[in-house]
C-alpha cells in the first residue's frame, strides 16, 4: 500500500501541523512516512506545499510526483494541482475558497468540502484544516481516528490544550459532511492494508 | 648570590625572529612574567595571530593555537567555551583585529567573552612590508600611502579601545604604551588586570599596547619610543576606558 | 513492523544530525542561521543546554568555523552546519582544520546556486566538499546521505571518522534531505571520550601543544603534505562507503548520492518487471570516491547514467574511475530542479534506445510502451 499525498494552503491555514500530525500517527500506526515541506519565503499567507507518502513498503522518493491524494484549500493552490493529478487521483477542495476554474474530466473522486464556512461556524477558521482531515480520512481511511485523536490531543499541549475540543468537532463535521453529501451510506473506501 | 632579575622561565630560550627595536618581543616577555609570577603555565592557553607575531609560540611555553587572519577572538571563544576555567588570550596586531578581524573582536567583547584580548597597535602592516593599517596615523607614510594617509581618500585611524569601551560586554579596556620602563610597567599591570578579569568572570578585556615598528616606520628605535610618546598618543591616548565595566574616559 | 516503530521519532533530517551529534558526544555547537538548516540551529539552541553543552549562535559562518576550530583544537567533538552560501565563506576555516588536523564535522544542507541561488535542493556543491573549496592540498571526507535515518547513522560516523583521521568531516545533505520528516531511531552508543594528547588544555605537568599549520622552515611545509597525503591515503583505502542496486544484470548503472540516489531506486521500482535490467550504484561516501567498484561494474555494464541536481560534478569523478571502458551518460537538473523517476526512465530509454527516443518521446508514450498505467499505478 502506498498513499502519496499533497497538501497545498496558504502558510497559516494549518496545513504543515495536519501533515505532521498526519505523518506523525501514520509512523505510530507502524508505516513509513516521509514528510516534506516546501513553502515560499513567507511565513503567513505564501503558498505552502506538502508532500506526505505513507506507506507499507520502503519509500523511494521523498518526492511526490503524481498524487494519490490532492488537498487543496484556497484557489493559487488550486490552480497548482494539475502538476500531480492522475485520473485516480483523490481531491479535496475547500470549497469555501477554491471557485473551480476548470474542470478536470477524467478525474472522478473529487470532493468539495466547505471547509472554512465549517470552521467558521464552530467558532475557529484555523480548524478548518481539521474539517479536512475529517472529510479525508473517512474517505480514505488511512489512520485510525482514536489514534489520530491521541496524537492530536498530545500536540495541543499547555495553553492550547482548550483547542482540542473545537478541533476534535471540527473534525467530526468534516467527517458527517462527506458522508452526507458523498458516501451515503455506502462503505467507505479501504485503503490501509496492512 | 640571589639573583635578582631573572628571564622568565615561559620564555623559551631561543632567538627571536623580530627586528631590532621591535616591541613584540617584550609585550611577549611580559607575558612570560606574569604567567611565572601567577604560576599559570598550566593553565593558559594562547591564540597567535597571523602577522609578526605568528611564531609567538615559539617564544611562550605554553599551549598555542594559530588562527587565521583575524580569527583568533572566535578561536579563543571555542577554546574558553570548552575549558572556561582556564585563562585564554590571544594577541593580535592591528590589522588582524582593527581590519580583518574586526566583527570577530566586536562580538567577543559584546558577549562579554571571558577571554583576554592583547593588542599590539604598531599602525602598520609588518610582516607583509610596511601597508597602510586602520590604525595608521593621518600623513602616515606606508608602502599603500607612499605620500601619507590622506583621510579624504585612506579615510581616518580607528580608535579601537573607544569603540569597544561602548559595548555593555567589554569589561576592562585599557591603553598603554612601551615607550618607556615605565609605561612598559603599566602594561605589564594592564595585562594583569585583563587576566584578573577573566579569573574573576567579569567579562571580556583587551590591553591595547601602542608599540615600536622602526623598520616599516623607518626610523632608529630611539626615535619610534619618540615617536610614540609624541605622535601615536594623541591620536591614541593612553589610558583605562572601561574598569570592570565602569567607564573611566 | 508496528512494535519496532515504537522507538521512533518523527523529526526533519536536520533535527536528527542534532540529536545524533549529541548522541556521538557532541556537546559543542557554533552556528549561523540560514535556510534550509534551521531546523538544525534552533534545535541545538534547545537540546545543547539540556545536555550541559554549548551552543551559541555566531555573528557569520567564518566565526562559527573558527570558534567550531578553537573547540577542535580543545581536544572537544565538535559541530558546526550551514548551507552552500555559509559552506563558501567556512572554507578558509576547512583549509585550516584540515592543515591543522582538527576534527570538525560541518553539515552542509545544499540549496541552490550559484550566488544567493534559492533555498531548493541543489547537489551544486559537490566540487567545493569533494574537491577542497579552501586552499591548499588537503582533503575532507564527505558523507552523502539518502534519509534522515541515514543522516543520524552518518553524523555517528563522521565525528569517529574525524577523530581517527584528525579531519573535517563533511555530511553532504540537501534542503529536500535536512527538512523532511521521517522516522528515526536514535542509537544510544556508549562512548568513552578522552581528551586527545594533542589538544590545547592548559600544559600542566607536561611538554606544551601547538595547533599549527604554518610550517615557515623551507622543507617541513612539503614533509608535512607528504604526510598528509599518506593519511589521505590510508583514508581512500579504508573508508569508502556505498550502496549497490541491482547490479548484477544491470545493463545500465545509474550512479547517483542523496536525494538523487532515491529518485532512481524510485525509477528502478516503476520500470521493474518490464524486463529492463537497470541498476544503481549509490556512494555514500563522496570523498574517498567507490572508484573501484565502478570499475569492477564497468567490466559488463552497456553504459553508466549520472543522475545529480547539478550540471554534472560527480559526474567527473565517475568518469576519472570508468575512465573509457563504458560510455558515461548524464541527467542533472539545476538551480533547485528535482528531477523525477520519470525523466530518470526517458533518460534510460534514450541511452538504451536512441534511434527511437530522440524523437522526444512524451511520457504518456514511454509509459505505454512500459506497459499499461505505470506511471498512474500504485506500487502493489
Amino acid at each position: 500500500m502506498i498513499e502519496r499525498m499533497i497538501l497545498i494552503g496558504y502558510g497559516g491555514q494549518g496545513m504543515m501541523l495536519f501533515g505532521r500530525l498526519l505523518a506523525r500517527v501514520a509512523m505510530l500506526d507502524g508505516k513509513q512516512v516521509t514528510f516534506f515541506p516546501s513553502y515560499g519565503t513567507e511565513v503567513r499567507g505564501g503558498a505552502a506545499c506538502y508532500h506526505l507518502i505513507v506507506s507499507t513498503e520502503e519509500i523511494f522518493s521523498p518526492v511526490v510526483e503524481e498524487a494519490d491524494t490532492i488537498i487543496v484549500m484556497n484557489q493559487p493552490s488550486y490552480l497548482k494541482l494539475k502538476n500531480y493529478l492522475m485520473p485516480s487521483s483523490h481531491l479535496f477542495l475547500n470549497s469555501s475558497l477554491v471557485k473551480e476554474a476548470e474542470s478536470f474530466g477524467e478525474v472522478k473522486n473529487i470532493y468539495r468540502i466547505p471547509a472554512t464556512e465549517i470552521a467558521n461556524e464552530l467558532g475557529n477558521v484555523v480548524a478548518s484544516n481539521m474539517v479536512m482531515m475529517g472529510a479525508y480520512n473517512t474517505v480514505k481511511n488511512l489512520v485510525p481516528l482514536p489514534l489520530f485523536l491521541d496524537c492530536l490531543k498530545s500536540s495541543l499541549s499547555g495553553r492550547k490544550a482548550p483547542l482540542f475540543e473545537i478541533n476534535k468537532l471540527a473534525l467530526l463535521r468534516g467527517k458527517e459532511y462527506v458522508k452526507k453529501v458523498y458516501l451515503k451510506g455506502e462503505k467507505t473506501l479501504e485503503v490501509s492494508v496492512v | 648570590m640571589q639573583a635578582l632579575y631573572r628571564a622568565p622561565e615561559t620564555l623559551l630560550r631561543v632567538p627571536t625572529h623580530y627586528c631590532p627595536g621591535c616591541g613584540h618581543g617584550i609585550v611577549q616577555r611580559l607575558l612570560a612574567e606574569i604567567i611565572d609570577e601567577w604560576g599559570i603555565r598550566g593553565k593558559t592557553i594562547g591564540l597567535a595571530p597571523v602577522g609578526c607575531a605568528v611564531l609567538a609560540y615559539n617564544y611562550l611555553d605554553i599551549d598555542m593555537s594559530e588562527a587565521a587572519h583575524g580569527r583568533p577572538p572566535a578561536v579563543a571563544t571555542g577554546i574558553k567555551r570548552v575549558y572556561p576555567d582556564n585563562i585564554v588570550f590571544s594577541y593580535q596586531g592591528d590589522g588582524d583585529l582593527a581590519a580583518i578581524g574586526m566583527a570577530e573582536i566586536i562580538h567577543a567583547a559584546s558577549r562579554a567573552e571571558n577571554i583576554t584580548v592583547i593588542f599590539a597597535n604598531n599602525a602598520i602592516y609588518g610582516m607583509t612590508n610596511g601597508q597602510l593599517a586602520p590604525t595608521t596615523l593621518l600623513n602616515q607614510r606606508t608602502t599603500t600611502t607612499p605620500e601619507g594617509r590622506n583621510p579624504l581618500t585612506h579615510g581616518y585611524p580607528l580608535r579601537v579601545c573607544e569603540l569597544l569601551a561602548t559595548l555593555d560586554g567589554a569589561s576592562f579596556i585599557a591603553r598603554t604604551s612601551l615607550s618607556s620602563p615605565k609605561n612598559v610597567l603599566q602594561t605589564k599591570e594592564a595585562i594583569k588586570k585583563g587576566f584578573k578579569t577573566q579569573i574573576e568572570k567579569k567579562g571580556f578585556s583587551l590591553i591595547e599596547v601602542l608599540s615600536p615598528c622602526p623598520v616599516y616606520w623607518r626610523m632608529s628605535p630611539v626615535d619610534s619610543l619618540k615617536f610614540i610618546e609624541e605622535k601615536m598618543t594623541q591620536t591614541y591616548p593612553l589610558g583605562v576606558f572601561k574598569d570592570w565595566g565602569k567607564k573611566e574616559l | 513492523m508496528k512494535s519496532s516503530n515504537n522507538k521512533k521519532q518523527l523529526l526533519t533530517g536536520n533535527e536528527a544530525a542534532a540529536e545524533a551529534a549529541i548522541l556521538a558526544g557532541c556537546r559543542y555547537y557554533y552556528g549561523y542561521p540560514i535556510t534550509p538548516q534551521n531546523e538544525l540551529v534552533n534545535h541545538m539552541a534547545i537540546r545543547m543546554p539540556q545536555v550541559g553543552g554549548t551552543f551559541l549562535q555566531a555573528e557569520s559562518e567564518i566565526a562559527a568555523i573558527y570558534m567550531a576550530y578553537g573547540s577542535a583544537a580543545a581536544g572537544a567533538r565538535v559541530m558546526t552546519s550551514s548551507s552552500s552560501p555559509g559552506i563558501s565563506l567556512m572554507q578558509e576555516g576547512i583549509s585550516y582544520l584540515a592543515g591543522s588536523e582538527l576534527p570538525c564535522v560541518i553539515v552542509n544542507m545544499q540549496r541552490g546556486g550559484p550566488g544567493l541561488g534559492d533555498i531548493s535542493p541543489s547537489q551544486a556543491d559537490y566540487f567545493q566538499a569533494v574537491k577542497g573549496g579552501g586552499h591548499g592540498d588537503y582533503r575532507t571526507i564527505v558523507l552523502a546521505p539518502a534519509s534522515v535515518q541515514e543522516i543520524a547513522d552518518l553524523v555517528y560516523d563522521a565525528f569517529d571518522l574525524a577523530d581517527r583521521y584528525r579531519n573535517p568531516v563533511m555530511l553532504l545533505g540537501d534542503a529536500q534531505l535536512g527538512q523532511m520528516m521521517e522516522p528515526v531511531e536514535l542509537k544510544k552508543i556508549p562512548r568513552t571520550q578522552q581528551t586527545p594528547r594533542w589538544a590545547v588544555t592548559g600544559a600542566e605537568g607536561r611538554a606544551r601543544n601547538i595547533i599549527k599549520s604554518f610550517y615557515p622552515v623551507k622543507g617541513e611545509l612539503e614533509a608535512f603534505n607528504i604526510r598528509l597525503q599518506r593519511k589521505y591515503k590510508v583514508v581512500e583505502q579504508k573508508e569508502v562507503r556505498y550502496e549497490e542496486v541491482n547490479t548484477e544484470r544491470a545493463e545500465i548503472i545509474l550512479v547517483a548520492y542523496g536525494t538523487c540516489a532515491r529518485i532512481c531506486k524510485e525509477a528502478l521500482r516503476r520500470i521493474s518487471g518490464t524486463g529492463l535490467q537497470i541498476g544503481l550504484l549509490r556512494p555514500i561516501s563522496l570523498w574517498p570516491f567507490p572508484k573501484e567498484p565502478l570499475r569492477r561494474l564497468a567490466k559488463k555494464a552497456k553504459a553508466f547514467c549520472v543522475v545529480e541536481m547539478s550540471s554534472g560534478q560527480m559526474l567527473e569523478d565517475v568518469k576519472l574511475a570508468v575512465l573509457n571502458r563504458c560510455p558515461v551518460h548524464f541527467y542533472g537538473r539545476m538551480g533547485g530542479g528535482v528531477p523525477s523517476s520519470k525523466e530518470v526512465i526517458k533518460k534510460v530509454l534514450n541511452i538504451l534506445a536512441p534511434e527511437e527516443s530522440t524523437l522526444e518521446l512524451e511520457m504518456s508514450e514511454i509509459s505505454q510502451e512500459l506497459g499499461k498505467g505505470l506511471y498512474f499505478s500504485t506500487i502493489p
